[in-house]
């Protein structure tokens, strides 16, 4: 398609991997970050890279785009040993990278993004906007994704920016494509088209490295798939011959029996009820009760109005018209402060955007919430012996994983970080939780920890509210499911008629 | 980082304090001050730190940006800026200083209101900064108008409002006690107490950790439960109200007010918060960093006096530190955030 972008290997190298990670190992001062480890990608394969948050991925991935240098140990492309500094070299070899965060221009068009630093040019040397979008439409027809190369890259979808981030790849050429949890974001439909387009690409012979924590894509898309474990390398194995139990017993070294314990307890009266709730635009008629003890799971796709439901019964972004009620009382949630002077908790979707202070340390992190209620305070003084106390306490009771409280919370793991957030609203000792997400992107091991977590604290009386894209753990989790479908409560199962098939039916009907 | 998943799995996490950020600051400073010292020996053939008579004339020098700085600094802290300290020194200078003019002058601004009691002219001073403030703090919150636009509007304005209020004329001969908030070693105690007091609210109360989480992640503040609308107008409103006691002691110091006072005072007082490591970013500062940052410029500015080096070779060389001092400042968080 490209003439003259690199020499592509494709076709031309016979070897056995189109991309081998040998024996590499990289130390970080106190850590051994990488201990020998391995990875072989195969040209026209899917290769899953799983592992739990810190298996030492990232770092790899780090070392494949050329970000460290490893201490021992190497990385052949095509059979030759690779040398990449930048990005750009790495594209220009023919490895390419899809980051978790997307590194687009949102005030470009999509044309310019994927054609950045290599515009055709015009006669006198100006940029043939037409050819490029030509070129752009051509890649686009090649991958059926349908998105206007003209249209500004701000307004698009995560799920379209994704597909612009891959035509981007593939207009490389690359042999080699690294996607990094592409689809922690988006939604099931997305998925499969995403998926659609990788099998694609497979079939043209690219190798394709799949970072994921989900175990169901990783048995529809995977051919083969390579397990770390606190930086050393467990296994690569066919994904036809493992279960998925085999999995998680690799990349936690023991088996996770239970992932979702979720322990019968008694639900008592009804606490919130929400009448008629409506934001114009974004959801209409939403009614629901909640009662202490219950969790309430809140399926339905990505887009479908669940958040801002969330956001609005807590007064982050407030309906225009219906009822909430609390304990019998009508209430106007116009803010934060009010909805959490009512007992209200809320655990937001987007960890790094609206939970972190990334730059200050745990003990900041997790004592705001509290702060605001106003209750350790003397007349504006903290008592911040008290605050520690506490905070220690909730630490150590979710078990986050930090050398001490001081330590800023960007160096943690998400899974940690993800505790830190639980722990600031248990603080304030919430009768209403509302968690949004609360194990996305987390580790299998935190994962387990935090349902358990939420299970215990329905356990105690606490009314929980849980929206999450994850099924298994909807349907493992809740005792009612409430799902939506833009905009609408599409239905309410109970706990036993529930299954995949049914919730699925009523998000996407 | 794996390893450190596991390492520490066991250890309860405490809340260790780690060494202060300040300290960085601080060695700084002695190293600058020594640098002097030793250069001050081999060309003055005297010493540079060992005389007090220059030390207090180098603090009074910039205690009155100090007190400014103090406010400065909680507003990049939460992370905006105000660049309208400057002309609120300016306005409020006139403003004040008409307020407090003695009987004896023929020629006062308001001849019906002379020998005021002192609390007079400083309050209506002090109000008219908090209104100056009140302005740029609702604009910013309440219009999501970025604070260097409003603040920048605000510079203008009052800049303009301090030239009319007199049509341009200096107002002179306050009245004995006014002239005392200026006099002698004043404007640096009035400075130590105003540090005292927000080193204090920073740290040990909730509107300090409001500030700071506000400037980390204004959304997860707001979501947390903090006001975030209410908490940067409070801000705004403090940062303006010490630029008015800054002009207030600046015309009680000249014993007269002008509508050019405080140019470039915003500039300076942002550039001390900087250099103590106050983050552009916000949520990362402190008043004792700003403080040192104070004394960094008091140095810099006696000891090329000292040295008899040209006034230009001070204003290059503070923009090279200026500019330094974030560049070690940003390597530094780097090497912190792996």
């Amino acid at each position: 398609m490209l003439d003259g972008q690199g020499a592509r290997a494709r076709g031309v190298y016979e070897g056995e991997y189109i991309l081998e990670v040998d024996r590499v190992r990289k130390e970080f001062p106190g850590v051994v970050a990488l201990d020998d480890v391995q990875l072989k990608i195969r040209p026209g394969s899917v290769h899953a890279l799983m592992g739990e948050n810190g298996a030492g991925k990232s770092t790899l991935m780090k070392i494949i785009a050329g970000v460290y240098n490893p201490d021992r140990g190497e990385v052949r492309f095509a059979g030759r040993k690779l040398d990449i500094r930048t990005p750009i070299d790495a594209l220009n070899s023919g490895i390419a990278m899809i980051h978790q965060e997307l590194n687009l221009m949102n005030t470009m068009t999509v044309a310019e993004n994927i054609w950045i630093g290599r515009e055709p040019k015009n006669g006198v040397g100006l940029i043939a906007h037409g050819e490029m979008r030509r070129m752009t439409q051509a890649l686009f027809d090649e991958l059926n994704i349908r998105l206007d190369p003209a249209g500004q890259v701000g307004d698009l979808t995560v799920a379209q920016k994704q597909m612009v981030e891959i035509a981007k790849a593939v207009s490389f050429n690359s042999d080699v494509l690294i996607m990094d949890e592409p689809t922690s974001a988006i939604t099931e439909t997305e998925v499969e088209h995403l998926f659609r387009i990788i099998r694609d690409l497979r079939a043209k012979g690219v190798g394709i490295v799949y970072i994921t924590h989900k175990m169901n894509e990783l048995f529809e898309i995977a051919d083969e798939l390579t397990v770390f474990r606190d930086g050393k390398y467990i296994a690569t194995v066919d994904a036809r011959d493992v279960t998925r139990d085999d999995i998680i017993k690799m990349m936690v070294g023991r088996q996770i029996t239970d992932m979702f314990p979720k322990i019968d307890c008694e639900i008592g009266e009804t606490i919130l009820e929400v009448r008629n709730l409506t934001l114009p635009g974004v959801f209409r008629d939403v009614s629901f009760t909640l009662r202490r003890g219950e969790i309430l799971g809140v399926a339905g796709l990505v887009g479908s109005g669940r958040s801002n439901v969330a956001e609005a019964i807590f007064g982050v972004r407030p309906a225009a018209s219906g009822q909430i009620v609390i304990e019998g009382q009508t209430v106007e949630i116009t803010s934060p402060p009010v909805a959490m002077r009512h007992g209200m908790a809320f655990l937001t979707e987007d960890r790094k955007e609206t939970g972190c202070f990334l730059n200050l340390d745990c003990i900041e992190n997790i004592q705001v919430a509290l702060l605001s209620t106003g209750k350790v305070d003397n007349r504006g003084f903290v008592n911040q012996r008290e605050v520690n106390r506490l905070a220690e306490e909730y630490a150590e009771k979710l078990r986050v994983k930090t050398p001490n409280l001081a330590e800023t919370v960007a160096n943690l793991s998400g899974g940690n970080q993800q505790k830190l957030l639980i722990a600031r609203w248990l603080l304030t000792r919430p009768k209403i939780l509302i968690l949004d997400e609360p194990t996305r992107g987390i580790d299998v091991g935190a994962k387990s920890e935090i349902h358990r977590l939420i299970t215990q604290l329905a356990g105690e009386g606490v009314a929980v509210l849980m929206i999450s894209s994850e099924l298994p753990e909807i349907l493992g989790m809740s005792d009612r499911i409430m799902v939506m479908h833009e905009g609408h409560v599409s239905g309410f199962l109970d706990r036993a008629e529930a299954d995949q098939v049914r919730v699925m039916e009523l998000a996407a009907k | 980082m794996a390893a450190q998943d596991t390492n520490f799995e066991r250890a309860a996490p405490k809340a260790h304090r780690r060494l202060p950020a300040e300290l960085n600051i601080l060695l700084v400073l002695v190293g600058i001050a020594l640098v002097f010292e030793i250069l001050g020996w081999i060309f003055q053939g005297q010493t540079f730190l060992g005389n007090v008579g220059r030390l207090k004339i180098m603090i009074l020098q910039v205690s009155v940006i100090g007190i400014i700085a103090v406010g400065v600094t909680q507003v990049i802290i939460s992370g905006g800026i105000d660049l309208s300290s400057g002309s609120i020194v300016g306005a409020v200078a006139m403003v004040s200083m008409s307020f407090a003019q003695s009987a004896e002058y023929a020629r006062a601004v308001y001849p019906a209101l002379t020998d005021l009691p002192v609390i007079v002219p400083v309050l209506i001073g002090l109000v008219c900064g908090a209104i100056a403030g009140f302005i740029n703090g609702w604009l910013i919150a309440y219009t999501k108008i970025p604070p260097f636009i409003a603040t920048l509007g605000m510079m203008v304005t009052a800049r303009g409002f301090a030239k009319w209020y007199t049509k341009g004329q200096p107002i002179s001969f306050p009245t004995e006690s006014y002239a005392f908030l200026g006099s002698g070693m004043m404007p640096v105690v009035i400075f130590l107490i105003v540090a005292a007091i927000f080193h204090v609210a920073m740290k040990y109360t909730r509107y300090g950790k409001f500030t700071y989480a506000i400037g980390a992640n204004p959304q997860a503040a707001r979501v947390s439960g903090i006001d975030v609308e209410r908490h940067l107008v409070k801000l705004y409103i403090v940062a303006a109200t010490l630029a008015a006691l800054a002009g207030i002691v600046v015309a009680a110091r000249g014993q007269t007010a002008q509508a050019g006072m405080g140019i470039m005072y915003e500039l300076d007082a942002i550039a001390m918060a900087v250099i103590g490591g106050t983050s552009l970013a916000g949520g990362r500062g402190s008043i004792i960093g700003t403080s040192i940052g104070m004394v960094i410029f008091g140095v810099i500015i006696s000891g090329f006096t000292f040295l008899r080096l040209d006034a230009y070779y001070q204003e290059m060389i503070k923009g090279v530190i200026i500019v330094a001092a974030v560049v070690i400042d940003t390597y530094r968080q780097k090497k912190k955030v792996k």
